[in-house]
């Protein structure tokens, strides 16, 4: 079987959500919104605690409050949410196979949108050694655990990572009865909100290790304890029978990987103008599958932008040629959008989001392409690793199209 | 436990005791598997390099020269049969220095030696446009067309399926505490009472020795050797089209770099003698030698993430060979030494076993031959269930993908929950469908995989 649509959305977490329903009040037609699990909403479906909604919604929400309205809004706006539906490989360069309880079919579209988000990194893919006990998780994994399945996570734990995330972990294992035993982070600093991190240590009374690693894991059947290293200091056991592994994220992008997608070396998501147009013609990317990661109201009010972007492509069948690279050097980590088009729009919220992989304080950061200076910031607080930073899209104007590529560094 | 006495109990239900445990079930025997773990293959059996292999490398003439030779045929048509997955890549030993370039033919004399005549030498430049993604520095290679991936946990769950459907009993969870002679019975004496068999068969694999022992015998022991291994990502499996082996010289075996039937890129093994049968565990200093050793293997492969990483022990004697021998005396037949070509051999090794059982006075009476159990498809080769309109429009489960990494079924984790053999824990669920096998390792679907398993057990 196969059907055409207007605009077919991947993902339905908040950012395709947001950009569903932007889509369906313009009016382009047919909108279809795939979604692979039972339930549309995303990671706040399963973020059962509250802080969602304030910057694109006007209103303090919980995460899985966030998520109903998310979908409520989109399927207002006339677009078709369709859950328990799988993009399982391309048919063509805008058609796409899909799998669900219904059988096999192949939808075609005159523009795709992807959003199928990011995930953490899991103990695996951080090479940390050790037996491969029950009880060690990524935060999604926990969250699920906890608030979607009633399920007992243990009684005492260590949270691996000290960002956003890692204090939202804090929380569901406060719900599920488990006791913090410590946090640890590589870093020397936590990198969440000075509110959120003093409110957590004092409701919860947990050390935080800084500048620490973990470097095993203990217990057969069930973890005993994680190994944990300061620095070349020798390592020490702390007793545990859960480990969360939170934040670190990996774009999911196998379907843009398996689409030909120019994949940015930088965030390891398609590479997007700031139209977030991908390399392939017609395809956008949204959300945090370009910027792992921002929060869900900042990925919604991105929506906007793209929906534009999405339109005009519909009416005038022209998108910026992909021509000249954004590229960051160390310790700057990434920079999104990270693709200039012929045209230089704007792209989402005027402003281009960047990361470090180290804290700064007050840094000076430079725009150039080849000696031509663009733009240079001075930011007057520290920047941290893994919290967005951002930087005015002013200077877009200048680049040379046929230059070559824009980097962005410190001086 | 039943008071009648099997006429065999057969020790250890990784891939060589249930071959052992199929192949004498075409016989009207009475047969008990028993096995200490909760479920087949949770031993040596699980975590190997996956390979079938040819033998072209064994040392000839010996047992297990004879054996993996015999069982590479064996179950590489005893796998199309039961749709067990397979793909026949093929191997190139890599050479990456002269000395290794000089090696090769030796090793291809060898090859012919083990009755192996299609090795065929492979210079730098072919090398190089068949694996262009190999590191710098390869000078050439020998190609091993034969050598072949396979699903190592579906070979051994298929040998219990089709055992338990040809009425061999299982005992799962069921550790050997003592075996004593009770006028002529074996009584073993476990944590679920006592198991009488006339005739017993050690398959023991780590633990063959101790077995072994417990009959009175003191002629080997069992080092274990852990192997590590890396998985890489799925979009890590178009970097690789063979198996890359290692040349083995005098400085050790060095490690493979080799597909997997589910589409995955294997880097490995570490071997590394340890004292403990269960040190299962992996160390920061075999996954640093693993990436030194990749990373000139084929660069590439650390632009992908890890998906996994584990380790394997291997059932070492410090002896070139096997050491199967029957006790007729005792009518008792110990397969001891079985190291990491027991996969390839497991069906030479039984067919050998039962000869040595009848030789020895079991009276096997006719054999009737029965089609092996179709097993899951799991392997990326053949078509996955949720590729098949037909199944989806049997059954829609079929049709929700649950692991989307792996890309499983709600339908396939009710077959392997509900199955002849069913999974009673989420490893023997990974085992039998793939599921949280994949890149994200449980974000998504471990909680919800937890619910179903809850549901079923």
């Amino acid at each position: 079987v196969t059907r055409t649509v207007d605009v077919l959305v991947v993902g339905a977490g908040p950012a395709g959500l947001a950009v569903g329903a932007e889509l369906g009040r313009s009016g382009v037609g047919r909108v279809e919104i795939l979604e692979r699990e039972c339930d549309a909403g995303g990671i706040p479906r399963h973020s059962d605690h509250t802080g969602f909604g304030l910057r694109d919604l006007h209103r303090l929400l919980t995460g899985p409050e966030y998520a109903r309205r998310r979908v409520e809004l989109a399927t207002a706006a006339g677009a078709t949410v369709r859950t328990e539906t799988s993009v399982t490989s391309w048919s063509g360069p805008l058609a796409v196979d899909v799998v669900s309880p219904g059988g096999l079919e192949r939808i075609e579209a005159h523009a795709i949108v992807l959003a199928t988000g990011a995930r953490e990194r899991p103990r695996a893919a951080r090479l940390v050694p050790g037996t491969r006990p029950a009880g060690v998780f990524t935060t999604g994994e926990l969250q699920q655990s906890v608030y979607l399945h009633g399920e007992n996570v243990g009684r005492r734990a260590v949270i691996v990572g000290a960002e956003h995330v890692s204090f939202s972990a804090a929380l569901t294992l406060a719900h599920g009865g488990a006791r913090v035993a410590a946090m640890v982070t590589a870093l020397p600093r936590h990198q969440t909100y000075a509110g959120f991190r003093i409110g957590a240590a004092a409701r919860f009374r947990f050390p935080l290790l800084t500048g620490c690693t973990v470097v095993g894991i203990r217990g057969r059947q069930r973890v005993e304890a994680v190994e944990v290293q300061n620095g070349a200091s020798t390592s020490r056991l702390i007793p545990c029978d859960t480990v969360v592994f939170t934040g670190d994220w990996i774009p999911d992008h196998e379907l843009a990987r398996r689409g030909g997608v120019s994949i940015d070396p930088g965030t390891n998501g398609p590479a997007v103008d700031p139209s977030l147009h991908t390399s392939v013609r017609g395809l956008f990317a949204a959300g945090n599958l370009i910027h792992p990661v921002e929060t869900a109201d900042v990925v919604a009010l991105e929506a906007h932008r793209l929906a534009r972007a999405v339109t005009a492509f519909l009416e005038h069948g022209v998108t910026d040629a992909l021509t000249v690279p954004l590229r960051v050097e160390p310790p700057l980590a990434w920079i999104s959008p990270n693709r200039a088009g012929t045209s230089s729009p704007t792209p989402p919220l005027g402003r281009f989001t960047f990361r470090t992989a180290a804290p700064l304080t007050r840094p000076h950061v430079i725009v150039e392409q080849d000696d031509r200076r663009l733009h240079e910031s001075r930011f007057r607080r520290t920047l941290l690793p893994n919290r967005p930073c951002h930087l005015d899209a002013g200077w877009l104007a200048r680049i040379d199209p046929a230059g070559p590529p824009v980097v962005v560094r410190l001086v | 436990m039943s008071d009648t006495p099997y006429d065999v109990v057969v020790v250890g239900a990784g891939v060589v005791g249930c071959a052992i445990a199929r192949t004498l079930a075409a016989h009207p025997l009475r047969i008990a598997l028993v096995d200490g773990a909760v479920d087949v293959g949770c031993g040596t059996s699980k975590a190997n390099t996956a390979i079938l292999h040819t033998g072209f490398d064994a040392s000839p003439g010996t047992l297990e020269s004879r054996l993996v030779t015999r069982g590479y045929e064996l179950l590489g048509d005893y796998a199309a049969r039961a749709q067990i997955p397979v793909e026949r890549t093929g191997a190139l030993l890599v050479a990456w220095d002269d000395d290794e370039l000089s090696a090769l033919a030796g090793i291809q004399g060898k090859a012919e030696l083990n009755g192996y005549a299609q090795t065929r030498p492979v210079d730098s430049d072919e090398l190089r446009a068949r694996e262009p993604h190999l590191g710098p520095g390869a000078l050439g290679a020998l190609e091993i067309p034969g050598e072949t991936i396979v699903c190592p946990w579906t070979t051994t769950l298929a040998y219990a399926t089709e055992a338990v459907l040809r009425g061999v009993e299982i005992h799962l969870d069921t550790q050997v505490a003592d075996i004593v002679d009770v006028d002529g019975l074996h009584v073993l004496e476990t944590n679920h009472g006592e198991l009488t068999a006339r005739w017993l068969v050690n398959a023991a694999g780590l633990f063959a020795d101790e077995i072994d022992r417990q009959l009175g015998h003191d002629t080997f022991t069992v080092t274990p050797r852990r192997g590590e291994l890396m998985v890489f990502d799925k979009l890590a499996r178009d970097l690789v089209s063979n198996i890359l082996l290692p040349v083995p010289t005098a400085r050790g075996k060095g490690v493979l770099v080799a597909p997997t039937v589910y589409g995955n890129v294997l880097l490995g093994p570490t071997a590394e003698d340890v004292d403990d049968k269960s040190a299962t565990d992996s160390t920061a200093s075999g996954l640093a030698f693993l990436r030194e050793k990749g990373r000139r293997i084929m660069p590439a492969l650390f632009d992908e993430e890890v998906t996994a990483i584990y380790a394997g022990l291997r059932a070492a004697t410090g002896e070139g060979d096997y050491r199967i021998r029957a006790e007729p005396d005792q009518r008792y037949v110990c397969v001891g030494g079985i190291r990491s070509t027991g996969l390839t051999a497991s069906l030479a090794i039984a067919e050998y076993v039962v000869e040595l059982l009848a030789d020895a006075g079991l009276s096997l009476g006719p054999a009737t031959e029965e089609a092996p159990p179709v097993m899951p498809s799991i392997g990326e080769a053949t078509e996955r269930p949720y590729e098949r309109a037909d199944l989806i429009a049997s059954g829609p489960d079929y049709g929700r993908i649950v692991c989307h990494c792996e890309r499983v079924t709600r339908g396939e984790i009710r077959d392997a929950l509900t199955g002849p053999l069913p999974a009673r824990t989420l490893e023997g669920l990974r085992r039998r469908t793939r599921v949280q096998m994949g890149r994200c390792q449980g974000f998504y679907c471990a909680a919800e995989v937890r619910s179903l398993l809850r549901e079923q057990t």
